[in-house]
């Protein structure tokens, strides 16, 4: 339990993947610019993550993995190169999946989200973390564990840098500065301060 | 139609520079800063995406006619992922120790946003031949930040470039130390935004007199 827990903190903090590993950049500069879409666009990431990660691993171990098919009589078969393009399926698959039930049950929930679901299914981060789950040979919950840490550490970036592109909207920066440029060193400095958290071990 | 020469360079000048990817359009950072670290995996990344950024667009734009648009996406990302598992095989196969710092990297190209970006503004309305030339284009420009960002990491974070250390003992004799934020996730944030930062400001150097 501390172990998971740990991976938890771990990827929410010290390796967020935003900030540490680069991954969902694009979104997170143009989904910055409210702190409502923000917050939308980040439950949803976590949503997307927590969901698709495992389901990634029981296909990548079920099926994939160098051995998996050995039920079948395949047992030197080797398929894990086949994991690009399996992984962007399943994602883009749950991304409608998770579309058309928030739709049917929840259309509150639908009117915050609904527009953000289409873009997840192209985001670095998420495809990154199923990447991250095979190439760190995690187990099933830790699959789980380090889907949610993700989405979350995620969410927790991006509704901070909108809050802090909404302190500096009046900010007087260089010309040229402005803009693109201007809110990466903010990303670098935010990457700063979740560097000081490295030194926490549970 | 007009294939001669100058067509395909205005489309190279466009993509290179111009409406560069990452700092005009803000494209395809996120692979963009992370395999910045030293030179060596910065160059494999640009020639692969390069590469990629070619060929999908070659392929998607000769499917064009032939892709219902309700699905396209998913043509789109079909053939960008299986020229992405291409060239990991490839790179696993004669550049195996890059290919294990690039890591997850490689395979995240297939959500480059450049790749799609071009399939869907570019490749879709465009000849096969203009398409390639934009693809390679967008790759080279992307490839011009990638590199000139590895450059400078490389260079102040650990002194090296390519691996050798350039600068020399005396420097260190007196007082110089490298900077180890430069190696760290932060460094590559601040990098890019200051070159970003000088990129807008060069063409805009006449208009400082008013």
């Amino acid at each position: 339990m501390g172990d998971l827990l740990s991976l938890f903190i771990n990827s929410v903090f010290i390796g967020n993947i935003l900030l540490a590993y680069f991954l969902g950049i694009c979104s997170f500069i143009a989904v910055s610019k409210t702190i409502e879409t923000a917050t939308g666009l980040g439950l949803a990431v976590i949503f997307v993550l927590t969901v698709t990660s495992p389901v990634n691993w029981l296909i990548y171990h079920g099926l994939l993995a160098p051995g998996a098919l050995a039920w079948a009589g395949f047992p030197e078969l080797d398929l894990s190169f086949l994991k690009f393009i399996t992984f962007i399926a399943v994602i883009a698959a749950m991304v409608q999946a998770v579309e058309m039930v928030i739709d049917r049950y929840s259309p509150l929930l639908y009117a915050t989200l609904g527009v953000f679901l289409p873009l997840i299914a192209v985001n670095c981060a998420i495809l990154g973390t199923s990447l991250f789950i095979v190439e760190r040979n995690h187990t099933f919950i830790e699959s789980v564990v380090f889907g949610a840490g993700s989405g979350t550490g995620w969410m927790l970036a991006i509704v901070s840098l909108a809050a802090i592109r909404k302190k500096v909207r009046y900010a007087d920066v260089p010309k040229g500065l402005d803009g693109f440029g201007f809110i990466m060193i903010i990303a670098g400095l935010m990457a700063m301060t979740f560097m000081m958290f490295s030194g926490i071990t549970l | 139609m007009q294939n001669d020469l100058s067509h395909y360079k205005e489309i190279l000048v466009k993509g290179i520079w111009r409406e560069n990817p990452v700092a005009y359009q803000v494209l395809g950072i996120c692979s963009a800063l992370a395999v910045t670290v030293k030179m060596s995996t910065a160059l494999v990344m640009s020639i692969a995406l390069t590469l990629v950024a070619g060929f999908s667009g070659l392929i998607i734009s000769s499917l064009r006619h032939l892709i219902p648009s309700n699905i396209r996406i998913i043509v789109e990302l079909t053939v960008i992922a299986s020229l992405v598992i291409i060239t990991d095989q490839i790179l696993q196969a004669y550049l195996y120790d890059i290919s294990k710092q690039l890591s997850i990297f490689v395979g995240l190209i297939i959500t480059n946003c450049i790749i799609l970006g071009r399939a869907e503004a570019f490749a879709l309305a465009n000849n096969p031949a203009d398409s390639f030339v934009d693809g390679i284009a967008n790759g080279l420009g992307y490839s011009m930040i990638l590199v000139a960002v590895a450059f400078l990491r490389e260079l102040l974070g650990s002194g090296q470039f390519f691996g050798f250390s350039v600068i020399p003992q005396f420097v260190y004799d007196m007082g110089f130390q490298d900077m180890g934020i430069m190696v760290l996730a932060p460094g590559a944030f601040f990098v890019i935004g200051l070159l970003v930062w000088l990129k807008n400001s060069l063409p805009g150097i006449s208009h400082e007199k008013k």
